[in-house]
């Protein structure tokens, strides 16, 4: 009797839509969205000539 | 593998043997018409703006021209291909798993929210209390219906996603299929998934923006507004290259009988869009003063060109498996044998193929070089832009989901189409409309033509301004190539109408072969 094969830990993350839906929320979230917000707040204010 | 279909409510597909849910096929229905009456609102809207760019007709007043820009971009960039959208969800969802449609009561949530949404939105902007275009950047501010509107429609998209995600649930939970799940399945996952970035985006910031307008918020940082407004607009146009590239799969099978090359490669493709292509929404920042150039060059360049590098992959894959197919069936003369001998009568596979080639060769190359922050400094804000998602969208998504609907429709509405032989031309006149229209774009942005303008000649100034007769013989070319992709889209919507209405049935016949 063979064993059933171990699937690739990429074929298994491939395999999981909730893990790849986690990350494809966080990570574009980390990048642009969150590194955006933290530049934005540190913009010193613009002074009136 | 047996489904999950509850009895009666599934058939088999009488030309692919495949299981459809009915109630899915209801819905898929609903989603595709809904679709083409916002695609012709929007092409309307079209040629209108073609014929006001050409300077030689410069057919609308300035008020009107601002009204229908924002009515074409809301139609044709929202509305059009997020409702097709839906549709492709419940179909990868349900025939392509086996599986019945997780819950028909969220399935008629989101299409009457998405429909009063979309509905809404077009009244208010006819009125003229919306002539905000489509961005909306704050401080202009519209009705606040305007608001309300687009929110319905992001909150009935948003539940459609959440229907999908619940339906490959129960179909793995199920085990309505074996192993993986197949290829165009993963794609409409990964649409499915930049949607949802997409659509908690639109929420973020189009909910504070309704407040203020109401008055209850007293206001909207303008550099914060774009940033999470780019977040919407642009990754929403992420979802249709997901779900474009998954069309192209399905229609490479049903056309030529194409199998994915290699599932590993493709799928890969696709998690590189999940991951990344969504960061490319800073490439409308990219002349913003607020973010540094570090956070830039991050999120259009390096992070940004694995997303491009998927692309690629698809752009190789997808017509090396319709070489290899066509190799198997004896065309095997020569370099580029199996292409001459290629179904180009087909309209499926004529514009599939044409989409794949706009968008990878016009859209692809024109996006990757405008987004590099050197040269976007020189074109932001040109008609260079406009040529260049013209590309992707039109030429690309747009075509690619016209060519969907020819199979859609004999195989889920079970009728045929009239005038076979003018459905055979719509994709070239439609493709090469496109492709004039959008090159006129392009080079007239290259002279430094502005995009979203009503007169670059600036009529009645008091010093002379405008541009010279190259940039007027690329307006030109522009306008031409509005008439002939509108001649393209009139006839599409024309034929798949009459199809519809009074096509004749094919039930319990195979499809008639194109």
């Amino acid at each position: 009797m063979t064993e059933p094969r171990k699937p690739h830990p990429i074929e298994r993350l491939f395999d999981n839509p909730w893990l790849l839906l986690v990350l494809g929320v966080v990570v574009p979230t980390l990048s642009y969205t969150v590194w955006g917000w933290i530049e934005l707040a540190l913009m010193p204010e613009a002074r009136l000539p | 593998m047996p489904g999950n279909h509850l009895p009666g409510l599934v058939r088999a597909c009488d030309t692919t043997g495949l299981p459809v849910c009915l109630d899915a096929q209801r819905f898929i229905r609903l989603h595709a018409v809904m679709a083409v009456v916002f695609l012709l609102i929007g092409g309307v809207a079209a040629i209108l703006l073609g014929l006001t760019r050409w300077p030689a007709v410069h057919l609308l007043p300035a008020d009107w021209y601002y009204r229908v820009l924002t009515l074409h971009g809301l139609n044709m960039l929202i509305f059009w291909i997020l409702s097709l959208e839906i549709g492709i969800l419940y179909f990868a969802g349900t025939t392509l798993l086996n599986s019945r449609l997780a819950s028909t009561k969220l399935a008629w949530a989101c299409f009457g929210l998405m429909g009063a949404g979309g509905a809404l939105a077009n009244v208010i902007v006819m009125i003229g209390k919306g002539d905000v275009l489509m961005t909306s950047y704050v401080p202009l501010m519209a009705h606040p219906l305007f608001y309300l509107a687009i929110i319905l429609v992001a909150v009935g998209a948003l539940i459609g996603v959440i229907n999908y995600f619940a339906t490959i649930y129960i179909a793995r939970r199920d085990q309505t299929y074996e192993g993986s799940v197949p290829l165009v399945v993963f794609g409409a996952t990964a649409a499915a998934i930049i949607a949802v970035f997409t659509l908690l985006h639109g929420a973020v910031v189009m909910v504070p923006t309704f407040l203020w307008s109401l008055g209850l918020v007293k206001t909207i940082d303008p550099g914060w507004y774009r940033l999470v407004w780019w977040g919407l607009g642009h990754a929403s146009q992420q979802i249709n290259v997901c779900a474009m590239v998954s069309v192209w799969y399905l229609l490479a099978t049903l056309t030529t009988g194409a199998k994915p090359l290699n599932q590993a490669v493709c799928r890969a493709a696709f998690v590189f869009y999940i991951l990344f292509i969504n960061i490319a929404s800073a490439h409308h920042l990219l002349v913003d003063p607020g973010v540094s150039a570090t956070w830039k060059i991050w999120n259009t360049s390096y992070a940004m060109y694995l997303a491009v590098l998927a692309s690629m992959i698809h752009g190789f894959t997808v017509p090396a498996s319709v070489e290899v197919a066509m190799r198997r069936k004896g065309h095997d003369k020569g370099l580029f044998g199996w292409l001459a001998a290629a179904p180009w009568k087909n309209p499926g596979f004529s514009a599939f193929f044409l989409s794949l080639v706009i968008f990878g060769f016009g859209g692809g190359i024109t996006g990757v070089t405008l987004g590099t922050q050197q040269i976007n400094i020189l074109a932001h804000n040109t008609l260079r832009i406009p040529g260049h998602f013209h590309m992707t969208v039109v030429g690309g998504t747009t075509l690619a989901f016209m060519g969907l609907c020819y199979y859609l429709v004999p195989l889920l509405f079970q009728r045929e189409f009239h005038l076979r032989g003018l459905a055979r031309v719509q994709p070239y006149l439609f493709a090469g409309g496109v492709t004039f229209m959008a090159m006129g774009m392009s080079f007239a942005g290259s002279y430094g033509v502005p995009r979203r303008h009503w007169d670059v000649d600036f009529t009645g100034a008091t010093f002379p301004a405008g541009f010279d007769a190259s940039a007027h013989l690329m307006l030109g070319v522009l306008g031409v190539g509005a008439v002939l992709s509108f001649l393209g889209l009139a006839l599409f919507i024309g034929l798949t109408v009459a199809a519809v209405f009074t096509g004749r049935s094919n039930r319990g016949a195979p499809m008639a072969a194109w």
